[in-house]
C-alpha cells in the first residue's frame, strides 16, 4: 500500500488528503470535509482531470476575446492539444454565456462553452 | 442638481451585490456608475473557474458569475448604469461628481455607496531595485493584457509573490506557451489558496522559491534578467545566496490595496458596516481585501440592506 | 543637398533651448536626437529646481549663467505657457560652523546679484516650514527658487521651435563628423546632414561627439543620482525646497517640490563609469532617506512612491561653452550638469552670441510666434471648467488614468504634440505616474498610441526600439 497526500482544489478551503493506494487505486480517503474530496482523490490517482478555461478569438463582436470553458473537466494529459485547438477557433457569431463553440471537443465527451455574452 | 435616492460608485460584485439587494430592500431610484464599458469589474478579466461555490453552490468562471449579477440588474427598472463613468468627487454632504464621455455631473444623493475595489501594489512599493525596463507587470495588467485583449505580455516569466493572481497567472502564461522560471515568495509558505498552489503551479512543475526574494531587477530597454537571493525569516539575506534568473518579464503579485482615495479625501472615515458620515458606506474590497468574491457578495448585500433603511427612514 | 546654417546634437533642455532661441532668427536649423523623443536623456531624470544662484562660485559661468538663467526663465515659461512656481528653498545649518558657511554662501550669492537674500532664525523656521527638524539652528532663504517640470519645459520649448521653423530629428544618431570645405557633414543613423555651424549638446555622450572633430581635451564622467518620489498626499509636507550645505562634489540630498506636486528626496551623487547605467540601489535607497529625514523627520518609506535615477554629465567643475578655433564653426556646450536647467535660457542667449561673434548673421525674422497655447491639464483645473471643456470635446470626459485623471482627449493631445511612447504620454500627461503605475491604464493608452500612430498594439514601446510592451498577439 503506498500513501499519497494531495490538497483538494474543490473549493478554496484546499483540505489536506490523505489518500491510502493499493494496486494503484484508492482504497481509503481521510482528511476531506466533504463528499467531494474523496471523489477529487480517487480521481487525482485513477484519471486526474482539470477544467481548462482559456480564450477564442472574436471577429467582428465587442469582444476581443471570447472566456471559454470546457463544461466538464478533462484529462490533465490532454490540456495543452486542447489549447492547441483552442487557438485555433475564431467566433462571428454572437453568443450567450453558457453557448456551445465547440461540441463534443476533442472526442472526450465534453463541451467547450462561452463564459461570456459576446455581440 | 440632480437628486438621487441611492448612489453606488463601482459595478463589479460589490457594487451589483449592493444594488440589487438595496432593491430588494425597497430603494426604486438607484444610479450605479461604472467607469469601465461594462458591469462585473475585475471579474470579467477572471476567466478561471473557483467562483460561486458557496454563494451559487456552482462552480463558474468570474464572468459567469458577473453574469448573473448583470442580468439581475438589467432586469429592474429602479437601478439605472450609467457606464463609462467616472467618479471623481466625493463630499461629506452625499454629494457626488462623475465624468463620463461629453458630460460632468454632480448628484446629491441620499445615501452612496462606495465600491471602488482596490489595486495592486506595485514594484516600486515594494522597493525593488535596479533598472526600470519594459516588462515589468502587475499580475492583474498581464491579466488583462493577455485574456482581454489577446496580447501576450512575455515568453520568459518570473513571478514576484504568491498571491492567487499570481498563481492564476503562472497557470495562464504555461497555458499560452510562455515559460514560467519561477515563482518568488519571501514568505515561508503561499499567500493563495492552497488548491491554486497545486492546479497553478504544480501541475506545470513551475518551480517556487519559498523565503527567497527579488534583489535586483537588470535590463536596459527589457527586462533581461533578476537576481534573487534567499532570506532568514526577518526577510535579511542570507549570504552568498544570490543567483540569477534570465527573463523577459515580470509579475508583480504581492498584495492588494483597498481603493478608497475619494473617501479619504472627503475626509470621511471607514468603520465597520458604516462610516463616519451617515449615508456613505463602503463595501467589498474597497473596505476591505477578500479572499474570495462570494463572501464580498454577502457582505455587500448587507451593506446594500443597511443603505435601503437608511434611504427609506 | 540641403545645408543648414546650424545643426545641434542633442534635444535635451540645452540643445532644444538654443533651438528655440535661434528660431528667432532668417536660419535653417535643425536638432538631432539620439532617442526616440526628446528629453530622454539627462533632462528627463532632471529635479526640476529651478536655482537662485546661492551655490556655485562668483567667478563661474555656472554662477553667472544661473542667475542670469533664473530672471530669464520666468520671461519664456509665460511666453510657452509652462508652469513655473517661485517657491523659494532654505538651506539649512545645523551648528555654529555651518552658519559660517551659510554666511560665506550668501555673500557669494550677493555678489552675483541674487536677489532678496535673508538669514532666517528658529523662529521663522517654525512659523514657514513646520516639518523642519527643530535641531536647525538657522537658514539662508532665497526667494527666487522655483520649480518647473523639465520634460515638459523641454516639450514646450520644442513645439514653439518647431513652430518657428527648426527641423527636429529623433531617432537620428550621429555616428561621425567629417569637415568638408567650410561646412561639417554629420553622418548618422539616419540621413547625412550638411551645416554650417555645429553645436554639441550632446549631454553625456558630449565627449564622443567633440573627439569626432579631434577636439579631445575634456572628458564627460556620469556623476548618478537616485531619486525618490512620495505620494502627492504628502504634497505639502514643506513650503520650500529644502537643502542642506552643498558638499564639493554636489547640492546634498534636498526635499524637492515638483511640477507635478509629488515631494521628492534625493539625489545621491556617485560618480560611475557607465553611461547608461540608470539602476537604482538599495544602498541608494537608504542613503538618501536617512539624509532626507535627518532635515524632515516625518518622512516615511511607506510614503515613496516611485525612484529613479539619472545622470549628471560632469566635465569638471565648470560648464564648458566654447568655440573651438580648431574646427571654426564648431561651438561645445557640454558638462551640463546642475544648474544646468535653470541656466538653459542665458546659455541659448550666449550660444547665439558666440555664433554671432563667428560670423553668422543673426537677422531677425519678421514674424516670430513667442507664444505658445497652454497645454491643458485636467487634474490642473477646477470642475466647472472641465465641465466647459467636456462640452466642447466630449472625450474630457473620457478618464483615461484614473489615479492622475487624464484624459483620452489630454493623450491623444500630446500624441499629436510628439508624445510616440508610453513614456513620452507619462512625461507629457502624468498618464501612469500615480499610485497604481499604469496597471489600470496602460492597455487603453497603448491602444490610443496604436491608433493615434497607425502602429500595431505589438509595436509600441515604453521609451523605443527594443522596450516593446508585449511580445506578440495571442
Amino acid at each position: 500500500m503506498v500513501v499519497r497526500k494531495f490538497t483538494c482544489i474543490e473549493c478554496p478551503k484546499g483540505c489536506r488528503l490523505i489518500v491510502d493506494v493499493e494496486d494503484g487505486k484508492v482504497a481509503r480517503v481521510t482528511g476531506n470535509e466533504c463528499p467531494k474530496g474523496e471523489q477529487y482523490a480517487i480521481s487525482e490517482i485513477e484519471n486526474p482531470v482539470r477544467t481548462l478555461t482559456s480564450t477564442v478569438l472574436g471577429q467582428g463582436l465587442d469582444l476581443k476575446m471570447i472566456p471559454v470553458r470546457t463544461n466538464k473537466p478533462i484529462p490533465k494529459s490532454r490540456i495543452f492539444e486542447a489549447m492547441d485547438e483552442i487557438k485555433k477557433i475564431k467566433v462571428k457569431k454572437p453568443l450567450n454565456a453558457g453557448d456551445i463553440i465547440v461540441k463534443n471537443f476533442l472526442g472526450l465527451d465534453v463541451d467547450l462553452i462561452a463564459t461570456r455574452k459576446a455581440e | 442638481m440632480i437628486k438621487r435616492d441611492l448612489v453606488i460608485v463601482g459595478g463589479g460584485p460589490a457594487g451589483m451585490a449592493a444594488a440589487v439587494s438595496a432593491y430588494e430592500n425597497g430603494v426604486k431610484d438607484i444610479l450605479l456608475l461604472e467607469r469601465d464599458q461594462y458591469l462585473g469589474g475585475i471579474l470579467n478579466q477572471c476567466i478561471h473557474t473557483g467562483f460561486g461555490i458557496n454563494y451559487f453552490k456552482e462552480v463558474l468562471t468570474g464572468p459567469e458569475y458577473a453574469g448573473r449579477f448583470i442580468k439581475k440588474i438589467k432586469g429592474v427598472s429602479g437601478i439605472e448604469v450609467s457606464l463609462k463613468s467616472i467618479a471623481v468627487k466625493l463630499t461629506n454632504d452625499k454629494t457626488i461628481t462623475f465624468l463620463s464621455p461629453g458630460r460632468l455631473k454632480t448628484i446629491k444623493a441620499r445615501a452612496i455607496i462606495m465600491a471602488t475595489g482596490c489595486r495592486e501594489k506595485t514594484r516600486e512599493m515594494t522597493h525593488i531595485q535596479g533598472t526600470r525596463p519594459a516588462g515589468v507587470f502587475s499580475a492583474g495588467l498581464a491579466q488583462k493584457l493577455i485574456n482581454i485583449e489577446g496580447l501576450l505580455p512575455g515568453k520568459e516569466v518570473v513571478i514576484i509573490g504568491s498571491g492567487d493572481i499570481g498563481l492564476i497567472m503562472a497557470r495562464r502564461f504555461a497555458l499560452e506557451g510562455a515559460k514560467v522560471k519561477a515563482v518568488i515568495e519571501i514568505q515561508k509558505k503561499s499567500r493563495g489558496l492552497l488548491r491554486n498552489m497545486v492546479q497553478c503551479v504544480e501541475d506545470f512543475d513551475i518551480p517556487v522559491y519559498f523565503n527567497h526574494k527579488i534583489s535586483r531587477i537588470y535590463g536596459k530597454d527589457r527586462v533581461e534578467k533578476v537576481s534573487v537571493m534567499k532570506v532568514n525569516d526577518n526577510f535579511n539575506e542570507i549570504p552568498g545566496s544570490i543567483f540569477e534568473i534570465k527573463c523577459d518579464t515580470i509579475l508583480m503579485s504581492v498584495g492588494l490595496i483597498s481603493e478608497n482615495e475619494l473617501i479619504e479625501m472627503a475626509g470621511v472615515k471607514i468603520e465597520e458596516n458604516k462610516t463616519s458620515v451617515p449615508g456613505i458606506f463602503v463595501c467589498g474590497n474597497s473596505f476591505k481585501i477578500y479572499d474570495v468574491v462570494d463572501s464580498v457578495t454577502t457582505d455587500s448585500y448587507l451593506i446594500g440592506k443597511l443603505a435601503a433603511d437608511y434611504t427609506l427612514s | 543637398m540641403k545645408i543648414y546654417d546650424v545643426a545641434i546634437i542633442g534635444a535635451g533642455v540645452i540643445g532644444t533651448s538654443i533651438a528655440r532661441e535661434l528660431s528667432r532668427y532668417r536660419l535653417d536649423v535643425a536638432l538631432l536626437e539620439k532617442e526616440t523623443e526628446l528629453a530622454f536623456g539627462v533632462s528627463k531624470s532632471n529635479s526640476g529646481i529651478i536655482h537662485p544662484g546661492t551655490q556655485n562660485p562668483p567667478a563661474s559661468l555656472k554662477g553667472k549663467l544661473c542667475v542670469q538663467g533664473n530672471f530669464l526663465i520666468r520671461k519664456i515659461s509665460k511666453e510657452l505657457n509652462v508652469d513655473f512656481k517661485e517657491v523659494g528653498e532654505l538651506i539649512v545649518a545645523f551648528n555654529e560652523d555651518e552658519i559660517k558657511e551659510l554666511l560665506r554662501l550668501k555673500k557669494e550669492a550677493e555678489f552675483l546679484g541674487v536677489p532678496g537674500l535673508k538669514t532666517v532664525d528658529k523662529a521663522w523656521l517654525k512659523e514657514n516650514e513646520p516639518n523642519l527638524n527643530s535641531v536647525v539652528v538657522c537658514g539662508l532663504y532665497a526667494p527666487t527658487a522655483g520649480i518647473i517640470s523639465p520634460y515638459r519645459f523641454v516639450y514646450d520649448l520644442a513645439e514653439n521651435a518647431i513652430k518657428n521653423g527648426v527641423e527636429i530629428h529623433t531617432e537620428t544618431k550621429v555616428i561621425d563628423i567629417i569637415r568638408v570645405d567650410k561646412y561639417f557633414e554629420i553622418v548618422t543613423s539616419k540621413e547625412l546632414f550638411k551645416t554650417k555651424y555645429l553645436i554639441n549638446a550632446a549631454g553625456l555622450f558630449a565627449d564622443d561627439i567633440s573627439k569626432m572633430l579631434t577636439i579631445d581635451d575634456f572628458r564627460i564622467k556620469p556623476r548618478k543620482g537616485e531619486e525618490f518620489i512620495l505620494d502627492k498626499k504628502k504634497e505639502n509636507l514643506t513650503n520650500h525646497l529644502i537643502f542642506p550645505l552643498p558638499s564639493k562634489i554636489s547640492k546634498g540630498v534636498l526635499i524637492i517640490k515638483t511640477a507635478d506636486g509629488n515631494p521628492m528626496i534625493g539625489p545621491t551623487a556617485e560618480d560611475i563609469e557607465d553611461k547608461e547605467d540608470f539602476s537604482t540601489s538599495d544602498s541608494g535607497f537608504s542613503k538618501v532617506l536617512l539624509s532626507a529625514r535627518r532635515l524632515i523627520p516625518s518622512i516615511n518609506d511607506k510614503d515613496i512612491i516611485s525612484y529613479f535615477a539619472g545622470l549628471r554629465p560632469v566635465a569638471g567643475d565648470d560648464f564648458i561653452i566654447r568655440h573651438e578655433s580648431k574646427a571654426p564653426g564648431f561651438i561645445n556646450v557640454a558638462g551640463m550638469q546642475s544648474p544646468g536647467l535653470t541656466a538653459s535660457p542665458a546659455i541659448a542667449l550666449l550660444v547665439a552670441d558666440i555664433l554671432k561673434n563667428n560670423g553668422l548673421a543673426l537677422k531677425k525674422k519678421l514674424i516670430f510666434h513667442a507664444h505658445r497655447k497652454k497645454t491643458i491639464h485636467l487634474f490642473a483645473i477646477p470642475l466647472p471648467q472641465t465641465k466647459k471643456l467636456i462640452k466642447k470635446d466630449a472625450s474630457y470626459g473620457d478618464i483615461i488614468c484614473r489615479c492622475e485623471m487624464v484624459s483620452a482627449k489630454e493623450i491623444q493631445d500630446a500624441i499629436k504634440r510628439g508624445a510616440k511612447t508610453m513614456d513620452g504620454v507619462k512625461f507629457r500627461t502624468r498618464a501612469q505616474s500615480g499610485r497604481c503605475h499604469g496597471s489600470f491604464c496602460t492597455t487603453r493608452i497603448m491602444k490610443i498610441l496604436a491608433e493615434e500612430t497607425q502602429t500595431p498594439l505589438a509595436g509600441i514601446t515604453k521609451r523605443g526600439k527594443g522596450s516593446e510592451i508585449i511580445k506578440e498577439r495571442i
